[in-house]
């Protein structure tokens, strides 16, 4: 069951890591206002919201590689497969939300420090650095936390392809011993400390970084 | 991928209903539908304790909402799955499983989304409605509710979108829905996986986004009813070039 966590925390971390570099990527891409990027962005920002999760890492663990050459696909399933096929998956579907989360942190911010900022001499560059981003990031944390909590919570779905995380590790617990009740208290146990650890870290950092004077 | 529907159709849709249980789209469809309906009231009640005055009301509720949040609905599924037959002392079908854990699950969220929009109201509505000498039940019969729920609207269309996802998972203890069935498909042709799972991917892209739209539409119209009925609204400022793309669309909280 050790074994369990720490691949649950591994899968995780990388594919948070994945959501985040992703997902403010998107979030740039799409506030250039370019119409091909906007399109774009949104079809991915629209099937990733819309589509189950444990649909999307089938997606990826059994269809999107028979695209691949059989040479590639066998050296990908020899350093573990499933584990890389669900981190991607995981990874883009929260890099969806993380991208939305920053859009809507930059919504927030009134048009007009924009323009004040413009006006006072700041290029578009230094007003998105030193204005617009600042608050922006502020505004966006909370929402940032809830979907990380999220992301934890749904590394679950990876036993569905066979990745040995916590889930995984206890079904396999379950059907050597025959002890249920212990084995899925044990993993509630772990996966709600871990989620309340995160919710509450997230709860000091979302104080830390508020705006100051804004509820 | 064509041809897999047409030969296919009947077990997406129905999954064997007429010779066997029915399966596919028709089960999503009627697990989060009754699903959602059934949390629905579970919801408003947990929401009320969780806003009641009396500890010895507000601190379970509280605690039920965290821990079902902190855990994932997989995690759900298997309590439900092995101990609530232990519970009722008879076996119980992969159905029931997975509607009780849907009401359990949804119940929880729907509640957060309901005390919300009961929290977001004024509460000089509270107070005045008590003042007019409504109790506790009536004020929030015909004050309370009638609002909050009216406000919500689009956030629990949203709701009923993650339900629609969540039954996937019933894939996880055999409940013959349609990620299930695709699945079934899969193994019978086994050469066609990513036309069986685009399929599968359309259908509910199709389903759910035409709900995320609909949310859309309905939280634009009560906010421009919340503005003045009769003002005409000026549409919103065109963005201006090099800036952020301001569209209506909203971001509506969504957990799966």
């Amino acid at each position: 069951m050790w074994k369990g966590i720490v691949l649950t925390l591994e899968l995780t971390l990388s594919s948070w890591i994945l959501a985040l570099v992703l997902g403010t990527a998107l979030a740039t891409v799409r506030m250039t206002n370019h119409r091909l990027a906007k399109i774009v962005v949104g079809c991915f920002v629209a099937y990733h919201r819309n589509v189950p999760m444990l649909v999307q890492i089938m997606m990826w663990y059994f269809a999107l590689p028979s695209l691949l050459p059989d040479s590639i696909q066998l050296w990908i399933n020899q350093f573990n497969g499933e584990f890389l096929y669900s981190v991607i998956a995981i990874g883009l579907c929260m890099a969806a939300y993380v991208s939305e989360d920053i859009r809507s942190g930059l919504r927030a911010i009134p048009y007009g420090q924009f323009e004040a900022s413009r006006a006072l001499g700041l290029s578009y560059i230094r007003s998105m650095r030193f204005v617009i981003l600042p608050q922006a990031m502020r505004i966006a944390v909370p929402p940032l936390i809830n979907h990380t909590v999220l992301l934890f919570k749904n590394t679950s779905l990876a036993m569905a392809i066979g990745v040995a995380e916590l889930t995984y590790a206890t079904r396999q617990i379950e059907n050597y011993t025959f002890r249920t009740f212990e084995a899925y208290f044990v993993a509630s146990v772990w996966y709600l400390a871990l989620s309340l650890a995160l919710m509450g870290a997230g709860a000091l950092l979302a104080r830390h970084y508020r705006i100051p004077g804004s509820k | 991928m064509f041809e897999i529907l047409y030969n296919y159709w009947d077990l997406l849709l129905l999954g064997q209903y007429p010779s066997g249980p029915l399966g596919g789209l028709s089960i999503t469809l009627i697990l989060s539908l009754l699903g959602l309906g059934l949390a629905f009231p579970v919801s408003i009640l947990l929401a009320l304790a969780r806003i009641s005055p009396m500890p010895a009301v507000r601190i379970p509720a509280t605690v039920v909402v965290y821990v079902v949040r902190g855990i994932p609905l997989i995690m759900v599924i298997f309590w439900v799955y092995f101990f609530l037959p232990l519970l009722i002392g008879r076996t119980i079908t992969g159905f029931t499983t997975m509607l009780c854990t849907l009401v359990i699950y949804q119940s929880a969220y729907l509640s957060e989304v309901i005390r919300a929009g009961i929290e977001a109201l004024p509460k000089g509505q509270i107070e005045a409605s008590r003042a007019l000498g409504l109790g506790y039940f009536r004020t929030l019969r015909f004050v309370i509710l009638p609002q909050a729920l009216y406000n919500m609207m689009p956030s629990m269309i949203s709701q009923f979108v993650s339900t629609i996802k969540e039954t996937s998972l019933g894939y996880v203890i055999n409940v013959p829905e349609i990620t299930f069935a695709a699945n079934q498909v899969n193994n019978q042709l086994l050469t066609q996986p990513l036309a069986v799972f685009s399929i599968l991917a359309l259908v509910y892209f199709l389903l759910c986004f035409s709900f995320t739209e609909l949310a859309d539409y309905i939280e634009r119209r009560i906010t421009r009813k919340r503005e003045g009925k009769h003002k005409k609204i000026k549409s919103a400022k065109p963005a201006k070039s090099g800036y952020i793309a301001m569209s209506t669309a909203t971001v509506s909280k969504e957990n799966s």
